[in-house]
């Protein structure tokens, strides 16, 4: 039989290389429209009392159910007491908020960390601590640090109380898919520069509306070399760059991180979860439609000045003056930020006085956030006139820091100790600033206002934090190690 | 959810930089289970002393009480998820704002509230600004369906919007409706997960 050539047919395109955002994407599109609109699949959602009481309520005036009670969690943590119930609780609409969450997860069969469950905690504390955040994972909440869980390459943003009730509806959302912007930060940090610093840096660079429609990546060297919780606190503060979401690959500080964890996949299950988490990171040749490098050494330890996340500076540097700055609406916003902050251009950041320190968050809420405070806590006092609090950011946390001793540390050094929660951070409950007060805080917002009505913000790490409450002044931590 | 066709109404001018969610309702108000009512909380600490005295706020003012439109300056809406920020809004009466830039999560918030995000360039925000500086001269027409604002001066422009927002605007459309009407493919999608991931939810 003669041979007979078969028909030329062209050689496999090579599958296009994608990001670590690209892969999450495409791997939970349930539908494509024409237009590129999307609806995309949910695999947890995590719900507080703030954001949620209307979205339960929309489903009961239409008759809808929640799809999948076994994908959803709730947990009450922005308006809870940090103080024990013998001192007397929270007002009287706080609780109704909170019974009304504890009314809609009974009605709703939704799985909940009630009020006396040691692992009760602040939401984007607790996903990780359970293990319910894995990567690959797109994960949402009613809650804009919901960008926090980005930390392990899972896809997590915040979203408004109508899409918290469409996810309870139909555990999807209807969404068009983010621009990518990659962030590396190579060589390692310095001595006395830790997570916080380095995101600081970040959005000191991008501004906070320079990731608008973007996820970022975070990479590079000082990145890989973080531990999770130093992950967490840098993808935490993305949103105040404006991205919705922050990412980073996961590898095997991850793996560790969530090995044996209660939620976590366990035997056969771990393994094939290993095996498809290993292939998530960002393709080599992936194109990025942006990209930012900086340089850790040159990342010191950094304080806000201003009234927005993007006015962060060196501790060794001045406050600003509005006569340099950039641009017409940076120059009436700077004024504005000072003048609400109380602060005279050319001060040394490091003469700044302070009147109260808050350590905790969902930013620098966990354990190793209060480790590096008691570091510098350990043996020393704070400074007459200055009142500090430590908030850990779960009843897990709050336990093993006692069992470390961190609690005797602090208290001794003349911190209040508190139990776990959002508290001043956005002082919903009674932690808040008296007008004019001001206060070297871990959370992430020095927005005006933000931690009680004409309350003063810097924003800086737990150890900046602590070296504020010793020397009673804004200070740089460099000096006490 | 009310349909947003055309809109013609006094436009107040906001022309800070980055106005936050927090801003535009502080906290205190977060703790209603309700959607209504908030217009109370909207802008609290601009429109109100510490003592509980008016400032001269511009919603406050006499020419803009009535305000339909709000023309603001860049990255509005940043921060928190907070929907209680466009609710407050709509109680008060804004259906549109009108910015350089929003930030994400609020830009899609006000589209779940019948409230038209428009973003512009620079250029005519420095003139929609100038014109809603006229108080109660400063009416302002917009045509959603024509993609037009019409200036008190009866000059119009252009703005982009996203079609499929635009058609679920215009015709009041529910999202969880419309998704509900995919449940086939949510259905296939969730079995594939659970045969391809069985380890997604394989705990406790």
């Amino acid at each position: 039989m003669a041979f007979r050539k078969k028909a030329a047919t062209p050689p496999p395109e090579p599958p296009k290389p994608r990001t670590l955002f690209e892969k999450i994407w495409d791997g939970h599109v349930v539908h494509r429209q024409d237009d590129g609109t999307c609806v995309i699949y949910v695999d947890r959602h995590l719900v507080h009392e703030v954001t949620s009481p209307q979205a339960f309520e929309g489903l009961r005036m239409t008759g809808r159910t929640v799809r999948r009670p076994d994908a959803t969690v709730a947990v009450a943590d922005h308006n809870t007491s940090t103080l024990p119930a013998s001192a007397g609780g929270v007002d009287e609409e706080s609780r109704i908020q909170i019974e009304t969450l504890e009314k809609n997860v009974a009605d709703f069969h939704v799985p909940y960390f009630g009020m006396d469950d040691p692992r009760r905690g602040i939401v984007h504390v607790i996903g990780p601590e359970q293990g319910l955040t894995l990567p690959g994972m797109t994960i949402v909440c009613g809650d804009s640090h919901t960008s926090t869980h980005g930390a392990f390459g899972a896809l997590a943003f915040g979203i408004g109380t109508s899409e918290v009730e469409h996810v309870l509806a139909t555990q999807t959302l209807i969404q068009k898919p983010a621009k990518n912007m990659r962030v590396a930060v190579e060589g390692s940090l310095p001595i006395g520069v830790t997570a916080k610093d380095v995101i600081l840096a970040i959005i000191g660079r991008l501004g906070t509306a320079g990731g608008t429609g973007y996820v970022i990546e975070y990479a590079g060297r000082a990145i890989r070399e973080m531990t999770m919780e130093g992950r967490m606190t840098v993808c935490n503060m993305s949103i105040e760059a404006g991205a919705r979401a922050g990412l980073i690959a996961p590898d095997e500080t991850t793996f560790k991180y969530l090995d044996g964890r209660p939620y976590s996949p366990k035997g056969g299950a771990w393994d094939l979860a290993l095996s498809q988490w290993r292939r998530l990171p960002s393709d080599k040749n992936a194109v990025f439609d942006s990209q930012l490098d900086l340089i850790a050494a040159d990342i010191p330890p950094m304080v806000t000045w201003g009234t927005s996340p993007q006015d962060a500076l060196p501790i060794t540097d001045v406050v600003p003056d509005p006569a340099n700055a950039p641009d017409e609406n940076r120059r009436e916003a700077w004024a504005r930020s000072l003048a609400y902050m109380g602060l005279t251009p050319g001060t040394k950041l490091v003469d700044v006085p302070i009147d109260r320190v808050f350590i905790g968050s969902c930013t620098n809420g966990r354990i190793e956030d209060l480790r590096a405070a008691a570091e510098i806590a350990r043996g020393r006092k704070v400074a007459s006139g200055v009142s500090a609090m430590v908030v850990p950011g779960s009843g897990l946390v709050k336990a093993e820091a006692e069992k470390e001793g961190l609690d005797k540390i602090f208290i001794e050094a003349g911190f209040e100790w508190r139990i776990q929660g959002c508290s001043m951070c956005l002082a919903m409950n009674a932690d808040r600033l008296e007008p004019g007060q001001r206060c070297a805080s871990t959370s992430n917002r020095n927005f005006e206002g933000r931690q009680g009505r004409g309350g003063r913000t810097h924003l800086v790490s737990p150890a900046m934090a602590v070296a504020a409450a010793i020397r009673g002044t804004l200070a740089d931590v460099r000096d006490f190690q | 959810m009310e349909k947003f066709t055309t809109l013609r109404g006094v436009a107040a001018p906001l022309p800070m930089v980055n106005v936050d969610t927090d801003m535009i309702i502080p906290k205190q108000f977060l703790k209603t289970i309700k959607r209504t009512g908030l217009k109370e909380g909207l802008f609290y600490e601009m429109r109100w002393t510490a003592d509980g005295q008016k400032k001269d706020f511009v919603l406050d003012q006499p020419a803009y009480q009535n305000a339909k439109i709000l023309v603001a300056g860049p990255n509005f809406g940043c921060g928190s998820s907070r929907e209680h920020a466009p609710w407050a809004l709509l109680d008060f009466g804004i259906r549109c704002i009108i910015s350089e830039d929003f930030a994400d999560i609020f830009y899609n918030n006000c589209f779940k509230n019948g409230i038209l995000p428009i973003k512009v360039s620079k250029e005519i925000i420095a003139k929609l600004m100038d014109d809603a500086s006229r108080g109660s001269n400063a009416v302002i027409e917009v045509d959603l369906e024509k993609q037009e604002i019409k200036g008190p001066d009866g000059g119009t422009v252009h703005f982009e919007i996203d079609a499929f927002r635009k058609k679920c605007l215009m015709e009041g459309l529910d999202d969880i409706g419309l998704t509900l009407e995919k449940k086939a493919d949510i259905d296939s999608f969730e079995k594939k997960q659970k045969e391809s991931q069985p380890w997604l939810n394989a705990a406790e």
